[in-house]
């Protein structure tokens, strides 16, 4: 009987010849990730070890993303208490206001995380390293805590969903639209402690930026992890960033599945997520005309520069519409000095939208963008729980670049092709 | 161990930031989290939760984030045992590693009413419900699981084995 790629990777990291879904192995660990909200709990409890040293400087990544540049004194004192550790401990990657993005843009920007790697992060969206054909996923805050200490974690071998994508994607029809059409079909729960398997020729010749999008909103699905396997344009992305070797691992063509699911792209339309679950799809004909107060384009989910790309284009020579707010982040300084460098920057301002340093910021809540009772925002972010972007009685709509540049000219959810 | 205590009841996919809006996090202070515990999902469940209380709810209760703030806030809040008819992933690992006691079982969840009082013995997994005195069986955790519970979560058990380590060095 063969393996799936995520048994491979997780059997690779136990010391095992064959791994099946069900057992419980202990692994060794790559990388280990945390930002200013998990991190500061992992540290506590890090602390009640009473060691003097993580089990390895280089394996550790800290990200101060979600609360910051620090939005209050709280988040001030959260984001001290990573940097007074990394300080400590000599992490080698702990990124300052600066140096840092949002970290699941920045950790596959910088190649500090590889095909064949195993990588837990505390924090649920580390799930999109699987784009890269790694098996990576979120965990909690003491589990980093443990991991930081041991440099392992204890795994459940998930059993797996292979999705396969076939057909020509129609114009303006990507990666978000994709992965928001699979959660639609089979729900928040569809895929709870499995792996998802996204193949098929739609996947091979797709971009990297929008794979990253996919496997981002596997746990959207309830999925353990979202991957793809590493090919041409995985290569061709990671070869001038990695600088360690990596393991290219392939499913077996005898690999067991709990399912196989396929998808017929050629008549799908940009999607759209209804309050409040990332399930309650519409294609965008079915969505247009909800009257928005806010547009937020950016995220873990689609912050890269493809991403801005798909929203200059759009908002080339246009203007926002006046009743509603737009924001744009950039999901690393990278990106930005990229999009700044294209002239997308200019673009979006011109426009009337405001461009931020990167931060989850919005996306979670946080700040940069919370919205007041009753008010409606279209985001390309990945969660539209109720509450999620400011006011419980506030709503959120889940849609690509595309959708949210076309509804922020528009003032309302717009498809692109109305832009 | 045996507790018991009233229940309140939730519906389905209960996301972290319904447990603990994200507005919150900027600390992780139990008491602090608890007066926010389930706030986006039942503004008055602060107010009202006592000590040794027990929340049902129906499926993929903690789904989304993998703030452990969530299990944090439950357990600050007095909450004893979760009782649910599936947990998402990270949130059922985020209850065993910090010692929260949940419980899956479909039938418990669907004959129980808020308000009803439970007695649940966890290491068992068998809960009655003291109204109606039907009695529910939960489904057992695999025993490494119950091994990091026992221990006290999983710190304690890492701590544990690092201590056997240094022994037979």
């Amino acid at each position: 009987m063969g393996m799936t790629i995520s048994q491979k990777i997780l059997a690779a990291h136990a010391g095992r010849e064959m791994v099946e879904p069900g057992e419980l192995l202990n692994c060794r660990l790559d990388v280990v990730l945390g930002n200013d909200v998990t991190a500061p709990v992992a540290i506590a409890e890090f602390k009640r070890l009473e060691l003097d040293k993580v089990f390895d400087q280089n394996k550790i990544v800290l990200v101060p993303d979600h609360f910051t540049p620090n939005k209050d004194i709280k988040s001030a004192e959260q984001c001290k208490i990573m940097r007074d550790f990394a300080a400590e401990y000599g992490i080698k990657n702990y990124f300052e206001i600066g140096q840092m993005g949002i970290e699941h843009c920045l950790l596959p920007e910088q190649g500090l995380v590889l095909p064949g790697d195993l990588i837990i992060g505390a924090d649920s969206h580390t799930c999109t390293y699987g784009a890269l054909g790694a098996f990576a996923t979120g965990v909690g805050s003491t589990d980093m805590a443990a991991a930081m200490a041991t440099g392992e974690a204890w795994f459940k071998v998930p059993e797996s969903i292979k999705f396969i994508y076939y057909g020509d994607l129609p114009p303006w029809v990507g990666g978000k639209d994709l992965i928001l059409h699979t959660i639609g079909d089979i729900g928040v729960e569809g895929a709870r402690y499995m792996s998802m398997e996204f193949t098929g020729e739609v996947i091979k010749k797709l971009s990297i930026d929008n794979r990253f999008t996919m496997a981002n909103m596997a746990i959207e699905a309830g999925g353990k992890n979202g991957i793809i396997e590493a090919d041409e344009i995985t290569l061709d992305y990671i070869q001038k960033r990695a600088r360690r070797p990596f393991t290219i691992y392939k499913s077996d063509s005898d690999a067991v599945y709990a399912q196989v699911r396929e998808y017929d792209v050629s008549k799908l339309e940009p999607v759209v997520a209804f309050p409040h679950l990332p399930e309650n799809t519409r294609p965008v004909s079915e969505a247009a005309g909800v009257p928005l107060d806010q547009v937020v384009i950016g995220s873990c989910t689609n912050g890269r520069i493809e991403d801005l790309q798909v929203a200059a284009q759009l908002l080339q020579g246009k203007k926002i519409h006046p009743e509603l707010r737009t924001i744009i982040l950039p999901g690393t300084q990278q990106i930005y000095l990229e999009a700044l460098r294209r002239g997308y920057i200019e673009i979006f301002i011109e426009a009337g939208a405001v461009v931020s340093t990167p931060t989850c910021g919005p996306c979670l809540g946080g700040h940069m963008g919370i919205l007041a009772r009753g008010e409606k925002a279209l985001a390309t972010t990945n969660r539209n729980f109720v509450g999620r972007m400011g006011h419980p009685e506030s709503e959120v709509y889940l849609a690509s670049p595309a959708v949210a540049a076309a509804s922020a000219i528009k003032g309302r959810i717009a498809a692109p092709w109305e832009a | 161990m045996i507790i018991s205590g009233k229940v309140h009841k939730f519906g389905s996919d209960i996301d972290t930031d319904a447990i603990i809006p994200a507005r919150y996090l900027n600390t992780f202070d139990p008491r602090e989290l608890a007066r926010h515990c389930m706030e986006d999902a039942d503004p008055s469940f602060p107010g009202k939760v006592q000590r040794g209380d027990i929340i049902v709810a129906d499926k993929n209760f903690g789904c989304g984030s993998s703030r452990e703030h969530a299990p944090i806030a439950i357990k600050g809040a007095g909450v004893s045992c979760v009782i649910a008819k599936s947990f998402a992933r990270i949130f059922y690992r985020n209850c065993i590693n910090i010692g929260l006691p949940i419980l899956e079982c479909s039938e418990a969840v669907d004959a129980v009413q808020d308000g009803d009082s439970l007695q649940v013995d966890l290491e068992r997994g068998k809960i009655i419900n003291l109204r109606s005195q039907e009695e529910f069986q939960a489904m057992p955790f695999p025993p490494f699981m119950q091994e990091i519970m026992d221990k006290g979560g999983l710190i304690n058990y890492v701590k544990e084995r690092k201590e056997r380590d240094k022994v037979e060095v």
